[in-house]
């Protein structure tokens, strides 16, 4: 990596100098006074940088190589699917009948655009198990907040309006129990037993008149499949509640078991996860929901309809929660996920989970021998080791992730999910060879026996990257959260 | 199977299967109850090599009318703007646009800065303190600043003027039922915030008076009155921002706003069918900590050395679980990038120049629409859009504007009663005076 430290934008702008090429003003220009109503003139101009084109490229060409993604090297961060991001995804999102069309220009005239839109969710309905889809959220929490926000609608609908609680595992994602509160829910617990799967018996405890939905991800973050799936969908529906599919683990079954027959009501997914819309260092992302024929009048308007050869939107819907998004969603996002899909076609989907599934089990055996490996059965996509063992030395999982850094990796999801002591979640994906995976197992491999021998090698990592280890602490203390030019 | 995206060969995959201690890839599956599993395959599209499917989306792509064929006359949130070519090759580098969210932050420098370079622009445009990483759109990012308000006052009632995006207010209503937060309209008087009104209106119960400024009729709000009526109360006031215009307009902070939040997608980032844009988010340093999503602060490592790092994260999802007052995650990081890019090349005096084009282009369209006879209606001082009167429905006059290559404005009988035959016009600095002499000239022939 770049290890010269890289100045701010503002401290490279040089007064006069431009990086643009505006278009020309070839109309009658009027006096200001007579175009902006007294004190709307800005006085103050804004301190936005001064640079030339090569300035700017070597800027941010400089930046780029002080950070590591995808295409930089193995990124087995468990919970994200950080597999690779086809190239032609990027070349298609960015054809001009795409990339500049209004959301607002006549349907007439984006006909190819809404039938991409269409056909997307007639192939996420075909592998969601669901009956319908709409593509209008943003990303996966996105997804969640819609979705519970049509589980009240529904359960309001029916006059059931007791319904305040929403269950998720302690094993859950953050973004399950805060989207839950963001949807006007109240939030329930239930544990997971031995075997890392929820606990069914405090499941049974907890399902009541009040329970609006279960929110679940299967495979878990464990990366176990929760076999009694059946069973707990039993438990909910029973009760009168809706169940919730959080679609970020898919990857691990596609093709093997789909959410519809699962039981499942409610599903988003992430397309920038499963689908390979790229994660952008944080977004965009992509959270289509689907789900089940009861629950389809409640779907945020518009939907992509198509009649007679014709697509078109349909706000006709008097049910719907309303709008969740200005316009129709993430359509660059969509656009990539779309070409993925007919990139692979249902063979290559299923190749994708079998392979995901088989590197990820490949990891966790060899790995088994040198970590504490909490649940002893088959994983699905991702497994979750712990570090414990290693803390007992002295050196604990936040040392172990900043230790790869050294050997060119992006480390996994450490600390999560919470019910695993020290977790170490690593999720491989399917587009990494054979040689990738082994060079990765055997640096942590060698961590572990540093770990043993050399401990401050491990604790005072990482060696080799452009910072060391940052002061988080003073940086929440004494928040700097924007450039001032001295004064 | 044999695909470029999949490099597992037979020989990987028995060695693997071996090591495992397995005989089949379908026994790491056992674990699938059989009631459950999924037979075959989806019946789905058939898989095409990249040529042939690039073909097929090439010919879908073109189906469509795009804004680089077609002349642009369409706005209302959403905008044909320069975009310098610089932008997309930046966003190109993969080291950005292959990453996560940066939480290993010795690795992620790069986006981190180039964040922290973001946040500090947005401050520099709006007039405000603190701004954070990104927000998914303009339309949810003033929902979450409606719930900011709320949580922060305690109170449950936001109003909100008419003449604020509706596909914007349509999302605010959505995530305040949410919330049990009621929303209320301030109606508008001649394209802008009728004042009377929302001094009425006003009262110790509202969290927020929300407007937008420019407002979607393209005019100009009276920021200092409705200032004054709002914080009488106590309230916050919440400002929905086109930052193209603040390069030219006085920013919301000067005004006293409280929240100034919007989209910049009119820098860099294309109209792209409506997404991915990229919301913003800024306030005042007392809100600071009460921001939604991921905020970059700058801070040293071990050797003393300047680094960049995600921060106040306890306010985040992850950490708060359901006290979190958002669940925002996954935000627009990469449109961040392509954002701070443009406005970087665009630059300081760039950016004045750019608002006052776009000024100057609409003040010269309306005045030529004018001179040819139509009605501006809520005619006053205005950013890069007015409202046009039409003898004829918008829909009707777009479609054979089309057929002249041309894509005509808004529609705004669609939101607003009474305001059917209303075409709501966007002139960006890109277009020409020829374009807008045609356009002219084609409506006044179909108008006619």
């Amino acid at each position: 990596m770049h290890k010269e430290d890289q100045p701010l934008i503002f401290e490279l702008s040089t007064p006069g100098r431009v990086g643009h090429s505006l278009p020309e003003m070839d109309v009658p220009e009027v006096n200001l006074s007579e175009l902006l109503p007294e004190g709307f003139l800005r006085e103050e101009e804004p301190e936005l940088p001064e640079a030339s084109e090569l300035d700017i490229m070597r800027h941010y060409t400089a930046l780029s190589k002080r950070n590591h993604g995808v295409d930089s090297g193995f990124y087995p961060l468990g919970s994200c699917t950080m597999k690779y991001n086809p190239k032609m995804n990027e070349n298609v999102a960015r054809f001009n009948g795409f990339a500049h069309l209004h959301p607002l220009q006549d349907e007439s005239s984006v006909q190819g655009a809404l039938e991409l839109l269409y056909d997307l969710q007639e192939h996420l309905i075909e592998i969601t198990g669901m009956d319908e889809v709409t593509l209008q959220p943003a990303a996966g929490a996105h997804g969640e907040w819609t979705g519970l926000m049509m589980i009240r609608a529904y359960h309001e609908a029916n006059g059931d309006d007791k319904r305040t609680k929403v269950i998720v595992p302690d094993s859950a994602h953050g973004t399950n129990p805060a989207s839950a509160t963001v949807a006007g829910f109240e939030t329930i617990t239930v544990k997971s037993d031995e075997n890392g799967l929820v606990d069914l018996e405090d499941l049974r405890k907890v399902v009541g008149e009040d329970t609006a939905a279960l929110m679940l991800t299967n495979p878990n973050t464990l990366g176990l499949f929760e076999e009694n799936i059946l069973e707990m969908a039993e438990i909910v529906h029973s009760a009168g509640g809706k169940l919730y599919y959080d679609g970020a683990n898919l990857n691990a079954v596609m093709s093997k078991a789909r959410p519809g027959d699962m039981g499942f009501d409610v599903v988003h997914l992430n397309l920038h996860k499963t689908f390979t819309g790229p994660h952008g260092g944080g977004g965009p992302g992509s959270g289509p929901v689907g789900v089940k024929a009861d629950l389809i009048p409640f779907l945020p308007k518009p939907i992509v309809t198509k009649q007679d050869g014709v697509y078109k939107f349909d706000y006709d819907r008097p049910q719907s929660i309303g709008r969740v998004k200005p316009f129709y969603g993430n359509f660059g996002i969509n656009v990539r996920a779309y070409t993925y899909i007919r990139t692979m076609g249902p063979d290559g989907l299923k190749a994708v989970t079998e392979y995901a599934v088989l590197n990820a089990n490949y990891m966790m055996r060899r790995l088994a021998e040198h970590y504490d490996l909490p649940f002893n059965r088959h994983c699905k996509h991702e497994f979750v080791l712990s570090g414990k063992r290693q803390k007992k030395l002295g050196v604990r999982t936040l040392d172990i992730a900043k230790r790869l850094l050294d050997f060119g990796y992006h480390p996994p999801t450490i600390y999560f999910p919470l019910n695993v002591e020290e977790a170490i979640m690593i999720e491989p994906t399917e587009t990494e060879s054979k040689e990738t995976l082994d060079a990765f197992i055997d640096a942590m491999i060698q961590i572990a026996k540093e770990a043993e021998e050399n401990p401050e090698i491990v604790q005072e990592a990482p060696h080799s990257t452009v910072v060391g280890r940052l002061d988080e602490t003073t940086a929440a203390r004494k928040p700097i959260l924007r450039y001032q030019k001295a004064e | 199977m044999k695909h470029r995206y999949l490099p597992l060969t037979e020989s990987d995959k028995n060695a693997m299967l071996e090591s495992i201690g397995v005989s089949s890839i379908d026994e790491l599956f056992s674990d699938i109850p059989e009631k459950v599993r999924f037979a075959g395959e989806y019946n789905i599209k058939k898989a095409k090599p990249e040529t042939a499917l690039m073909k097929e989306l090439a010919q879908m792509a073109a189906k469509n009318a795009d804004l680089k064929m077609y002349s642009s006359f369409i706005g209302a949130g959403v905008y044909d703007h320069y975009i310098p070519v610089i932008v997309d090759h930046v966003l190109s580098r993969s080291e950005f646009y292959t990453a996560y969210t940066p939480y290993q932050p010795e690795i992620s420098q790069g986006e981190l800065q180039a964040i922290f370079e973001f946040q500090t622009m947005i401050c520099e445009l709006t007039g405000m303190e603190v701004a954070n990483s990104s927000m998914y759109d303009g339309g949810t990012a003033l929902a979450e600043a409606a719930m900011l308000s709320a949580g922060h006052t305690k109170r449950k009632k936001v109003l909100i003027s008419s003449a604020v995006h509706p596909e914007y207010k349509d999302v605010v209503k959505t995530y305040a039922k949410g919330q049990y937060i009621d929303v209320v309209e301030v109606p508008h008087k001649d394209g802008v915030t009728d004042l009377d009104a929302l001094k009425d209106m006003a009262s110790e119960e509202v969290a927020a008076v929300i407007v937008q400024y420019p407002n979607f009729f393209g005019r100009i709000e009276s920021m200092k009155e409705i200032e004054e009526i709002t914080h009488n109360n106590k309230s916050l006031f919440v400002v929905s921002s086109n930052p193209l215009a603040l390069g030219a307009l006085t920013p919301p902070g000067k005004f006293g706003a409280d929240i100034v939040a919007g989209d910049a997608q009119p820098f860099g980032i294309p109209t792209a069918f409506g997404g991915p844009h990229c919301g913003y988010f800024s306030v005042t340093g007392k809100l600071m900590r009460k921001v939604p999503g991921r905020l970059v602060g700058q801070t040293k490592d071990d050797q003393g050395r300047r680094g960049f790092v995600l921060t106040l994260q306890a306010r985040e999802q992850h950490i708060r679980r359901d006290k979190a007052t958002s669940n925002i995650c996954s935000n627009q990081a990469l449109n961040a990038l392509a954002a701070s890019v443009a406005m970087t090349a665009i630059g300081k005096k760039g950016v004045r120049e750019m608002a006052l084009a776009n000024i100057q282009k609409a003040h010269y369209a309306k005045k030529t629409f004018k001179e040819n006879g139509f009605e501006i209606a809520f005619d006053g001082h205005s950013f890069n859009e007015f409202v046009v009167r039409l003898n004829k429905p918008v829909k009707e006059v777009n479609q054979q504007l089309l057929n002249k290559g041309i894509i005509g404005g808004y529609d705004l009988g669609r939101d607003y009663p009474g305001l059917e035959n209303h075409m709501l016009v966007a002139v960006t600095e890109l277009r020409t005076k020829e374009e807008i002499d045609t356009f002219v000239k084609e409506m006044g022939d179909i108008n006619a």
